[in-house]
């Protein structure tokens, strides 16, 4: 065990301690430093968040959400459900079975989906699945699945593009993302003006998104565990120190600290989903009545408000800022691998949403319907909806992240202490991530150097504080804002660039019939 | 033109002289040429961050070059001043399959491997390079101490 393990053991009881015996007045001064970063914060993000999320006239569905609906739906159409057609290919691409053996030592593709994936898999496979069940009812379920199913084409086009336009320097390094195929893919096409200035935008928003859905977001997640487990403490004790230990990775270049963190979440993630899978088949008998209601509550609301439209936009609202298809953040990821071939990176990402929806998501979902604590009126069977809330009665009358906690603790009842980890990791590594993101975009506008670099690193350490001490309302709105205001971005690319994704798509498979391209396993 | 190739799984590692001069002493003997042979532990399904991804391929250039100079270039003089035919790999991936697969591909008839030296508990459980050799190598292996 390394010391700095030994030193984090040591620290938490202490914290604990030293949190218990904080006074009461030193409580109520700090929560009023919550309240008024609340109130900042909130008033600034307020517009923005509105502009975003704002209905079509007379209707309630958000346009931004239709936005990607359709773009999922025609790359869908495009490349002819390359995302069921390619599914099996994507398989051998990760398992190596393409990957020429001279090339060891380099990023492999399953490398470069864990390292995607670490970003992605996280707080919205169990806070934001909690928030889409408990608005929209179970039926929410069925349309995130759908959203995941469909986004599989959308990342497949965006990665594609990331790895074909990726910046290579002298030393070996890469930089790529939305940024570098909107500029170069755009100019290519014949559109350069548009492409440059649609990239600065993109960086902008993406600044945003790793501070909002990738920082703040996770910190305020992460401080509702600690605080669940500990007792109610301020938001910002949790942020200082949060902000300490990436401040430590990012900055300080402390390795050993993101390495474990890195593999402890995919065993945590592999824990999460078996322990889901235990409670199906403890409640083995509910499974095809779980279904029923997603099925019924997709198409009826059962009872819930909003109905169809309402279980429809929480479950494409909750896939999207799950698996950030469309997005555009898991091209920057994906652009690192050496391949001769762009269009293999867009077959193995498209393996990303469906791991992270498709079967994590729709995991967490199916144990917070079978497990009841979604609150049902036995006379008409509909849910309890509450009004003031705006969702469904639930057991313990919690949401989020505490939801799925209980939903998870009503079985087993262990378990909330091993998802409070779960959950600190996820959002520890979803940082990390999400601080790489953030920083190609940062450099990408102001250019690379150190004094850029740092400049961004210490806001993002700042945003960490902010987002621990807001309350859910604020932080999670400018989350969601932040991550879809890139999707905005992003798609328009896309359409203007996916006729050149479709030629390599055209190119490859023709080669891959002739034999052209080889498989060495 | 020797008539024969050793192998040396070559890591550098303390020790690593003894096994290169047995084998040189041995090569002589034989009239056999050696080809050294250098393996970077390395596995595709080892976590990286996204930083890491970035700066993967600069440091795996990195790293060849430094196994080349620090590493088998100076054996490599050790056996040309022994006046034997010498060459060398680098491969990225499993030490104990790559050593294996490269002496059956170069048609080697002998595989030189230093001892680990090691009881720990790990390489009890796990095995350990010499270890792993004697279960697969395709033609005789030599454990030197």
């Amino acid at each position: 065990m390394k010391p700095n393990q030994f030193a984090l053991r040591a620290a938490l009881p202490a914290l604990g301690a030293a949190l218990a015996a904080l006074p009461a007045q030193a409580q109520e001064t700090a929560h009023s430093v919550d309240e008024k970063i609340n109130e900042v914060v909130g008033s600034v993000t307020g517009p923005f968040v509105n502009f975003i999320f704002a209905p079509f006239p007379g209707t309630s569905f958000p346009w931004i959400v239709l936005w990607l609906v359709v773009a999922a739906t025609i790359f869908t159409l495009y490349f002819a459900f390359v995302q069921f057609r390619a599914f099996p290919h994507s398989i051998a691409l990760v398992s190596g079975k393409y990957s020429d053996p001279n090339d060891a030592g380099e990023v492999s593709h399953f490398q470069a989906l864990a390292t995607a994936l670490s970003g992605t898999v996280g707080l919205g496979n169990i806070a934001g699945v909690a928030v889409a069940v408990s608005i929209g009812g179970p039926g929410a379920t069925f349309w995130m699945i759908l959203a995941g199913l469909m986004g599989m084409a959308s990342k497949f086009t965006e990665c594609t593009l990331g790895v074909k336009y990726r910046n290579e320097y002298p030393d070996g390094t890469v930089s790529g993302g939305p940024m570098y195929y909107l500029k170069k893919g755009m100019a290519e096409r014949g559109f350069g003006g548009l492409g440059s200035v649609l990239a600065i935008i993109f960086s902008i928003f993406c600044v945003l998104g790793s501070l909002g859905g990738g920082n703040m977001f996770q910190a305020n997640q992460a401080h509702a565990q600690l605080a669940n487990i500990i007792g109610d403490y301020p938001g910002w004790i949790t942020g200082v120190i949060f902000a300490a230990i990436v401040f430590a990775v990012i900055i300080g270049g402390l390795k050993s600290i993101a390495q474990v963190t890195e593999k402890v979440v995919p065993f945590m993630g592999v824990l999460y989903v078996g322990t889901a899978l235990i409670i199906l088949l403890m409640n083995f008998d509910k499974i095809g009545w779980a279904f029923g209601q997603i099925f019924d509550g997709a198409f009826t609301g059962l009872g819930v408000a909003g109905g169809l439209v309402g279980a429809l936009i929480q479950g494409f609202k909750r896939a999207a800022f799950s698996n950030e298809a469309g997005v555009g953040s898991a091209a920057i990821a994906h652009s690192a691998v050496r391949t001769k071939e762009p269009i293999t990176e867009g077959f193995v990402s498209l393996l990303e949403p469906f791991i992270d929806t498709v079967v994590i998501c729709t995991m967490t979902a199916l144990v917070i319907v079978i497990t009841g604590v979604l609150q049902i009126d036995p006379e008409t069977g509909n849910y309890i909806w509450n009004a003031d809330l705006g969702r469904v009665e639930t057991l313990g009358d919690v949401s989020g992240v505490a939801l799925t906690s209980a939903a998870f603790g009503s079985a087993l009842s262990w378990f909330p202490y091993v998802l409070a980890l779960a959950v600190i990791l996820f959002a520890f590594s979803t940082m990390i991530s999400w601080s790489y993101y953030g920083l190609k975009a940062w450099t990408y506008m102001f250019g690379e150097g150190k004094f850029q670099e740092l400049s961004f690193k210490i806001l993002f350490c700042i945003f960490v504080i902010i987002g621990a001490a807001m309350n859910l309302g604020p932080v999670i709105d400018f989350s969601d804002a932040a991550i879809f205001a890139m999707a905005l971005i992003n798609i328009i690319g896309l359409y203007f660039l996916m006729p050149i994704v479709k030629a390599e798509l055209n190119s490859y498979q023709t080669r891959l019939k002739s034999g052209e391209i080889k498989r060495y396993a | 033109m020797a008539t024969e190739t050793f192998v040396v799984a070559y890591e550098n590692k303390e020790g690593d002289d003894g096994l290169l001069d047995y084998a040189i002493a041995r090569a002589k003997k034989d009239d056999a040429a050696l080809l050294l042979v250098h393996i970077l532990e390395w596995s595709p399904y080892k976590f990286l961050t996204p930083q890491e991804l970035e700066e993967r391929h600069a440091r795996r250039k990195e790293e060849l070059a430094r196994a080349k100079e620090v590493i088998l270039d100076p054996a490599l003089a050790k056996v040309s001043a022994a006046g034997l035919e010498g060459d060398c790999r680098i491969r990225y991936g499993s030490v104990v399959e790559l050593v294996a697969e490269i002496a059956t591909e170069e048609k080697a008839s002998m595989i030189f491997v230093g001892r680990s030296g090691t009881q720990s508990m790990t390489a009890r459980i796990f095995g350990s390079v010499p270890l792993g050799l004697s279960q697969i190598a395709p033609v005789p292996t030599v454990i030197v101490p």
